[in-house]
């Protein structure tokens, strides 16, 4: 596992496999599968996807501590950009196909619906996380100050999840699912810092930081 | 999926067909073959992903409404695979793949309540209680997307005249069709089944409101409300119950599904109103579908002049 995991291949491969919904989307769009309303189809599939990779991100530490898997940590820059690139495209059908650059509109729509201003929020604490997420700054902020900075996903998973909720007329199934997955990646990580032996988490705070995040 | 069977069909069958889903291909495949390439096409039809449309069978339309407008229909592929019909699932494309289980034929409505002479009407009675008329209307949803659709059908009050509402009947109650083993998905909506919608008598009256019983010239595909549902097009498209079973007259306002649901954000009357949004999204604007740029939403969706003096004197924010 460690020689798979580790192998400049697998990169190449979880990229590609990244990518697979904004190809569809593409293969949709050329080949008139996005139904009558391409608009909310764009923005729906978008914003699924953003929330989707935030949960696989998030996985990552507990699967690398349950699974005896240090290498996944590898991947994790790489899902978490994901997470914005989609997240990034998901705004971008807002402010070009949904409102058309319509500001004064869509200042209105953050400031007065709640659903939308969360959103917002989710959105723009991740353009921090994206521009720090280098090794470089990884070293210019230091591995402690970097990772208290990136606990912001844990609002923006949160936020994120109740802006879904709140943007549903009644099925809320879907977004109760998310909030469920969540919770339980958040969760897992109190329960990893107030009962570290059961989850070796010591083993990974002893670690330096910076190594943690490098690719 | 399942298709329409002859037995299904309704007496006012001009051309039984088994498999008939996209209009402008039948039309031409009609118009060059016979009933061989008609099978044939069936198959190829079969075959292709894109179309899981429930069949229609053509309807005689013999007058044209004053009410209809001149703006661009929007497609048949358009109405009939972007819908909200919960009990079928709740994403825009499911009702397509997944209303063909509902069955539409025999079909009685209970009329009942405060009436004179309640009634239960089969769908082949409905078909035959007044000339079928063809009314393209603007068709608002809640969500802020619109359509045109040619609907066919009748005023609502020529069905209820039939009835003799008492002095003492104010409103209307609509029912849909409810059956958990038809509908498994109805589940997992969040909302309550079987459906139900209500109108005050007067609204019920205008002769805007329409019982529907087919479109673009045909009876009702099912993820449309077949085989028969109301149009009210000045209100909020939820307003329009589908696939309806009972209409019961009643003294009070009858308990309405969304405005149980979540009574702040769906009132009883829905009518269309740009200047009250909902609580969550605006109602200024809207998107047609096939359209880019968001059109402004008319007051009454445009039906002012028929419907505004229904509503004098109401203070239309807090009855909304």
């Amino acid at each position: 596992m460690h020689k798979v995991l580790t192998n400049r291949w697998t990169q190449v491969v979880v990229f590609v496999l990244c990518l697979g919904p904004v190809v569809s989307l593409g293969w949709r769009a050329l080949t008139g599968g996005l139904t009558a309303n391409p608009i909310e189809f764009i923005t729906h599939a978008t914003g699924d996807w953003t929330l989707r990779f935030i949960c696989i991100t998030l996985a990552i530490t507990p699967l690398r501590k349950i699974l005896g898997l240090p290498d996944l940590i590898r991947f994790r820059r790489m899902l978490g950009l994901f997470a914005f690139f989609y997240g990034c495209l998901h705004f971008a059908t807002y402010v070009v196909l949904d409102k058309f650059f319509d500001f004064p509109e869509m200042w209105k729509d953050v400031a007065k619906r709640p659903y939308i201003t969360l959103g917002f929020l989710a959105f723009v604490l991740m353009i921090p996380l994206a521009v720090t997420s280098t090794a470089g700054w990884i070293r210019r902020l230091g591995g402690r100050r970097w990772q208290w900075l990136h606990r912001a996903i844990y609002i923006t998973a949160v936020a994120g999840v109740i802006h879904y909720y709140w943007s549903v007329k009644s099925a809320v199934i879907r977004p109760l699912t998310y909030a469920a997955i969540v919770a339980l990646l958040l969760l897992w990580r109190l329960a990893a810092r107030f009962w570290p032996r059961t989850h070796t988490v010591q083993e990974a705070s002893a670690k330096p930081q910076p190594q943690k995040a490098q690719a | 999926m399942s298709l329409r069977s002859k037995e299904q069909l309704t007496c006012a069958d001009v051309t039984p067909k088994s498999v008939y889903l996209n209009r402008r291909k039948f039309l031409k495949g009609a118009g060059l073959a016979g009933a061989f390439a008609l099978a044939g096409r069936g198959l190829w039809e079969l075959a292709s992903p894109s179309s899981r449309a429930i069949a229609g069978t053509k309807l005689n339309v013999a007058l044209k409404s004053p009410f209809s407008t001149t703006e661009k229909q929007n497609t048949y592929e358009d109405v009939t695979h972007y819908n909200n019909y919960y009990e079928f699932g709740v994403d825009k494309t499911e009702p397509a793949r997944n209303a063909g289980t509902l069955k539409t034929y025999p079909w009685t409505v209970s009329i009942e309540g405060e009436v004179k002479k309640p009634r239960k009407i089969t769908i082949d009675e409905i078909l035959k209680l007044a000339p079928l008329e063809e009314r393209i209307y603007r068709h608002r949803c809640v969500e802020a997307w619109s359509i045109v659709v040619p609907w066919i059908g009748y005023s609502l009050s020529e069905l209820i005249k039939t009835v003799e509402p008492t002095p003492a009947a104010k409103f209307v109650a609509f029912e849909s069709f409810y059956d958990p083993k038809e509908m498994p998905l109805a589940k997992y909506a969040g909302i309550d089944f079987p459906y139900v919608e209500g109108l005050r008598l007067d609204e019920a009256m205008n002769p805007l409101a329409l019982l529907c019983v087919g479109m673009y010239g045909e009876t009702l595909p099912n993820q449309d409300g077949a085989p028969v549902r109301i149009v009210i097009p000045w209100k909020y498209g939820f307003k329009s119950a589908k696939s309806l079973v009972k209409i019961r007259f009643t003294k009070s306002e009858p308990p309405t599904t969304w405005s149980r649901m979540a009574p702040n954000e769906y009132g009883f009357y829905a009518n269309v109103n740009p200047h009250v949004d909902h609580p969550r999204w605006s109602q200024a604007k809207e998107r047609r579908l096939g359209e880019f740029f968001r059109r402004d939403t008319l007051m009454f969706n445009g039906y002012s002049d028929q419907v505004a003096s229904l509503y004098t004197g109401m203070d239309l924010r807090k009855n909304f």
